[in-house]
């Protein structure tokens, strides 16, 4: 029913398949370029080119294991490291402004760049004082765009699109102010009987929740971390 | 394929993804949710609606699917359920989700709690709920049930100067008792506890003495597990809490009456929410405090306090007397 469980992403990073690190670095690079984008946008205050060169330079260097070797599940998050990565790159950048000749591996695509930016100059801000929490909700968001992606896609192909949209509806739709509507209110809104509403959000849920839940897991380094890590986003004990 | 309306993942939107897990399916029940209005260890309180009865009620959901957590939320619905008092909040229903999660239907408690709307009491009046709470918990103890823990989180108070306490998760009985109280109560043995209802419950007292003591911190008593001395000790706390500060010299038998409350040693605590009620109501009386040692003008202040309108009338009989006997 629900999408397949991925193999850790960083634990293939040290990977002596070259074809296995190479996928890792992939997947990596997709999971994380949206916080480190914006991370160079709005916190180094850097330009929609410059930010989307570095962006692009920074994990062509994680490509080329110049970074991400070195890194040590037991001193810290993941996150962590790549943020201490990225402040590095960084400041190497500022002294040299030499861009690396690309090299094949992941490239992140300019329309992909254009639309985030978009959205990122309508709503992102920076009100975080601390870069360490500011990245974290970044890439929260980025990892929670990526599994409403995901979810759209499973109820699309599995007939289940009006589930979608409730979804979207119901839970997308907060902005914070002032009550929200109740199942009741969707039900008339959209001719359904609330126990459907219910149960479509239900199933919403659930597969919404399976896919964040892949997605950390392959993003983390042992089980214990996963855990951890489950329980901090989504206040649970994955099964 | 679907046409996506999102991009930009709001805040409010990354709290609520965060937190999908509470919100539980209760489809096939008689009850729906609305919003959460609380949250603890164990689990989550919503307002929710009886459809059947057209009724708002506040549903406790437990936030895991464990046997644990489920035997910990049932143990305290069986614990109100024989805790009938206007003070201690009403459990009208319990029952399990399709999800295996357990969930307690109570009554909807509207108000505010006690550390918000304490400030623009008076005293006497927040004297008053106190004595109201201690009658509460008195009476629990009175049936043997030990709150655990409460603070001025777990009272409310409604907007009519009602008071509930809420919150009795960590409210237990002690197992021997438990099991002795419920073999004595079934006389024909159709209506004997199974095993495994007594097991059950066991096992909801064999948790509840590892969390006796665990409380919160600032009302928790000193020592290792539990008792109606630790109840006792917590709602000294609370006392505390709603004297004002400073206090005038008018106020140091409470004082006194929160030290004894607040004792490290429980033998010298107050034996139960009722003698420490008794108490405070001598204040508000104004008799003689037994926690506290009065001074010979303390006495002679309270005194004058106290018969203040005897004594009124009998110097004003004097004067008048006085008056007369001058002009003849």
């Amino acid at each position: 029913m629900f999408p397949q469980t991925r193999t850790s992403v960083v634990g293939d990073l040290g990977s002596a398949d070259p074809a296995a690190r190479a996928a890792a670095y992939d997947a990596l690079a997709r999971s994380y370029w949206q916080p480190v984008y914006a991370y160079i946008r709005l916190r180094r205050r850097r330009t929609p080119e410059e930010a989307q060169d570095l962006t692009q330079d920074f994990f062509t260097r994680v490509l080329e294991r110049e970074y991400l070797s070195g890194y040590d599940p037991s001193r810290a998050r993941f996150r962590t490291f790549v943020r201490t990565c990225l402040d590095g790159f960084l400041a190497n950048a500022d002294q040299s402004a030499a861009r690396l000749k690309r090299g094949g591996g992941f490239l992140i695509d300019r329309v992909d760049f254009a639309r985030f930016d978009a959205d990122f100059a309508a709503h992102a801000r920076c009100d975080e004082p601390d870069p360490e929490r500011w990245l974290q909700r970044e890439w929260v968001r980025a990892l929670f765009a990526g599994a409403v992606d995901q979810l759209r896609t499973v109820c699309d192909e599995r007939g289940h699109a009006r589930a979608f949209l409730l979804f979207a509806r119901y839970d997308l739709d907060a902005d914070g102010n002032g009550p929200r509507d109740t199942y009741a209110a969707l039900a008339v809104e959209m001719g359904l009987p609330v126990t459907t509403v219910t149960n479509e959000l239900a199933w919403a849920r659930r597969v919404f929740r399976t896919v964040v839940l892949d997605r950390l897991r392959g993003v983390c380094t042992s089980d214990a971390e996963f855990r951890a890590e489950a329980r901090d986003l989504l206040g649970i004990d994955p099964p | 394929m679907t046409p996506s309306p999102h991009r930009w993942i709001s805040d409010a939107a990354i709290t609520r993804l965060r937190r999908l897990e509470d919100w539980p399916d209760f489809t096939g029940t008689r009850y729906e949710i609305d919003e959460v209005i609380g949250r603890g260890g164990m689990g989550i309180v919503f307002r929710g609606r009886d459809r059947a009865l057209d009724r708002e009620v506040a549903i406790k959901v437990t936030s895991l699917a464990t046997a644990d957590d489920a035997a910990r939320l049932r143990a305290e619905a069986r614990t109100l359920a024989r805790l009938e008092h206007p003070g201690i909040v009403a459990v009208h229903d319990v029952g399990q989700l399709a999800d295996g999660r357990v969930f307690a239907v109570m009554r909807l408690v509207r108000g505010a709690r006690l550390d918000a709307c304490a400030p623009a009491l008076t005293l006497a009046d927040r004297l008053r709920l106190f004595d109201r709470m201690c009658e509460a918990v008195a009476f629990a103890h009175a049936r043997g049930v030990v709150h655990g823990d409460l603070t001025p989180a777990n009272i409310m108070v409604g907007a009519h100067g009602d008071l509930l306490v809420v919150d009795w998760g960590l409210a237990r009985r002690s197992n021997s008792e438990f099991v002795n109280s419920q073999l004595h109560n079934f006389t024909t043995p159709k209506q004997l506890p199974t095993t495994n209802e007594i097991a059950s419950e066991s096992r909801v007292a064999e948790l509840g003495v590892a969390e006796l003591g665990r409380g919160t911190e600032g009302y928790r008593a000193p020592e290792p597990g539990g008792g109606p001395r630790a109840d006792v000790y917590a709602l000294g706390a609370i006392l505390r809490d709603l004297l004002p500060s400073p206090r005038t010299r008018a106020m140091r038998p409470l004082d006194s009456v929160v030290r004894r409350a607040t004792a490290a040693d429980p033998g010298r605590r107050y034996p139960g929410a009722a003698e420490l009620a008794e108490d405070v109501r001598h204040f508000v009386d104004g008799a003689a405090v037994a926690a506290h040692r009065e001074s010979v003008a303390e006495q002679a202040v309270r005194l004058a306090r106290a018969y203040r309108t005897p004594i009124g009338l009998v110097l004003a009989y004097l004067a008048m007397r006085s008056l007369l006997l001058y002009w003849q």
